[in-house]
């Protein structure tokens, strides 16, 4: 990571209301997953400001940021990125051990998430003993357990075949359907048209901003 | 309030990750056991340096005479000194400030006789105070006493060894032994207290010297006068003790203060002297050493937590993802590092201390080695620390890092 200074994002004015599904598109370059880092907490923006939940994120120190990512913010990545050691009930467990949550109430909470996403019965099983599709839904449910006011999804169906994608998305639209802001960067269209908002970007701009008919998954 | 909910985190990464685990406490626990081990081996040094000489009471000085070889006022060169009781009189009186105990010895040679039995024996003819002298220890009845001494009597005391040759399967105390032709009564049997000594000195025969003074030649010679010095006095004192005491009976018997072997004396002290100084010598070899050891263990722990933290960095990423305060991610590493240096310090310390027992070393000059519990402890806490700060410089490293940037290492 050298310290020169590259202009990725160069102006983007983008508001996302509350229980929205919005596609975030681009090649890679364009500076989709640098305005996800960004609104993730993950990054710091230079310039600008950003407002979550009617909290203006600037300047936070390392804490403050770990706090707001835990409070606010639930993640699902490309590579699920579960760690290894822990079997699927202790990942989805962990953001609430950094909540203070008791132990108890942790898994308690963490079953009743993998239950939703449908795994219950895999809760001892370590990652390596999961297919593509269950970490993925391992990862949801990690994301969900601190119960977020915003899912980010980073590319979350790239490493995923077309079925076991179709299903992650149709789970992905029936949490919108409860209410769930969800977030989703991806350069796949068909993943694009499932949600109900589109922004393209390139170059660091906002080419098309468009709400369009989302493609329901039955 | 102590954090369980941490400790179970650290459990279960320490035994999820074996193969880390076993790596950092190996380097831990064989820094710690060769620790052990060398300064076990170095204390199994001294106590054989002290052992050797435990023979004789450490403060001892044996004064020995033979023939002048320096011609002085008139004399000739080759004249033979002879102690007699007038001499061990003076020197008990003159000085009895500083002497503890004193003997006089006359030898000779005796072939003993029981029943059957027969063998050739040392008689060493001494004083009461030689019990204390020598060490020897009292297994049955008594050793030589002024009683014995005042009246002359035929009693001896015998060691064991004696006794395994010609008593085997009696008693002896009580019996009368001939010794060339003369029956002396047994009144006591005597085992040599030291390891390190030869099976001659289990071989000897105690008896009241002016007994045999008046048996063997009917004079009051004496071969030898042993003592011991006062505790209290330093080693340079007690040296200078003992040369006032040559001095003097060179006075006494006209002999040249440069004369070396006219007079002679073995002083403790200046053995003393040398094995302080031999042990001074050896503590600072293995304190290098140790220390050389010590610092290949922080060296190496060091190491481990840097490949550690690396080899973690994404596990860093996705906590801080989720909402890992910094602090907690350096706590987590650091307690782990001194969570597996410290139960890994022990177990070096059990495996140094087992081989150390497990072997006997005494041929090649090591008795009963081991460490002070509290050295080794010392070194495991530097350990710890050491993996603590070994720990924390990478730790607060991947903890600043952007998650971003953890979470893309793969």
């Amino acid at each position: 990571m050298g310290e020169s200074s590259l202009h990725v994002l160069k102006g983007i004015n983008l508001n996302v209301e509350k229980g929205e599904m919005v596609a975030i598109m681009g090649s890679s370059g364009s500076g989709k997953s640098t305005l996800l880092n960004i609104i993730g907490i993950l990054d710091e923006l230079d310039s600008g400001e950003y407002t979550l939940d009617g909290i203006e994120i600037k300047d936070l120190n390392e804490k403050k940021a770990a706090q707001y990512r835990n409070k606010f913010l639930g993640f699902v990545f490309q590579s699920f990125n579960l760690i290894n050691f822990k079997n699927a009930l202790e990942n989805v467990a962990l953001p609430l051990y950094y909540q203070g949550l008791k132990r108890k109430e942790r898994q308690e909470k963490a079953m009743f998430h993998l239950e939703k996403v449908g795994l219950s019965d895999w809760s001892t099983h370590l990652p390596n003993e999961l297919s593509g599709g269950q970490k993925q839904r391992v990862a949801i449910a990690r994301a969900l357990a601190a119960e977020p006011k915003l899912l980010l999804a980073d590319e979350p169906t790239g490493a995923l075949d077309s079925g076991t994608s179709q299903e992650i998305m149709q789970f992905l639209q029936q949490l919108n359907d409860e209410g769930k802001t969800i977030l989703i960067v991806t350069h796949e269209e068909d993943i694009s048209l499932m949600c109900k908002r589109i922004v393209r970007l390139k170059d660091g701009v906002i080419m098309e901003d468009k709400k369009i008919k989302q493609n329901r998954l039955k | 309030m102590i954090d369980f909910g941490l400790f179970r985190e650290i459990f279960q990464s320490l035994n999820k990750n074996k193969l880390r685990t076993i790596l950092s406490g190996f380097t831990v626990a064989f820094a710690i056991m060769l620790f052990t081990i060398l300064f076990g081996i170095a204390n199994g040094f001294q106590n054989a340096f002290e052992n050797e000489f435990a023979g004789d009471a450490n403060n001892s000085i044996f004064i020995y005479s033979g023939r002048t070889s320096k011609a002085v006022e008139g004399y000739q060169t080759g004249r033979r000194i002879q102690f007699d009781n007038e001499l061990y009189q003076t020197i008990s009186e003159e000085f009895n400030q500083d002497i503890e105990f004193i003997t006089a010895r006359v030898y000779k040679n005796v072939t003993a006789s029981f029943a059957n039995e027969k063998s050739n024996y040392t008689v060493r003819a001494v004083n009461p105070d030689h019990q204390f002298i020598e060490k020897s220890e009292i297994k049955e009845g008594r050793f030589i006493n002024s009683l014995d001494i005042k009246n002359n009597t035929k009693n001896i005391v015998i060691g064991n060894l004696v006794v395994e040759d010609l008593f085997p399967n009696t008693n002896p105390v009580g019996k009368y032994l001939d010794l060339d032709k003369i029956k002396f009564k047994i009144v006591g049997v005597f085992v040599e207290r030291s390891e390190g000594s030869d099976s001659n000195e289990a071989r000897i025969i105690y008896m009241p010297i002016s007994t045999a003074q008046k048996i063997y030649g009917n004079n009051d010679y004496i071969d030898q006068i042993n003592l011991t010095y006062n505790k209290s006095l330093s080693e340079q004192e007690a040296i200078a003790f003992g040369n006032n005491i040559v001095d003097r009976i060179k006075d006494i018997f006209f002999v040249a203060d440069n004369d070396q072997s006219a007079v002679r004396a073995r002083n403790r002290a200046r053995e003393n002297q040398e094995i302080t100084q031999f042990n001074a010598i050896l503590a600072i070899l293995v304190l290098i050493i140790g220390m050389g050891t010590l610092v290949a263990g922080v060296v190496g722990i060091s190491n481990i937590m840097i490949f550690i933290v690396k080899e973690r960095t994404k596990e860093i990423g996705i906590r801080k993802a989720l909402g890992a305060p910094p602090n907690s991610i350096i706590i987590l590493i650091i307690l782990e590092s001194i969570f597996v240096t410290a139960i890994s310090g022990y177990f070096g310390l059990l495996l140094g201390g087992t081989l150390l027992n497990s072997f006997d070393l005494r041929d090649y000059w090591i008795y009963d080695p081991g460490v002070s519990s509290s050295l080794v402890i010392a070194a495991t806490i530097t350990l710890v620390i050491a993996g603590a700060i070994a720990g924390y410089i990478p730790a607060k490293r991947a903890a600043s890092i952007k998650p971003i940037v953890a979470l893309r290492d793969e």
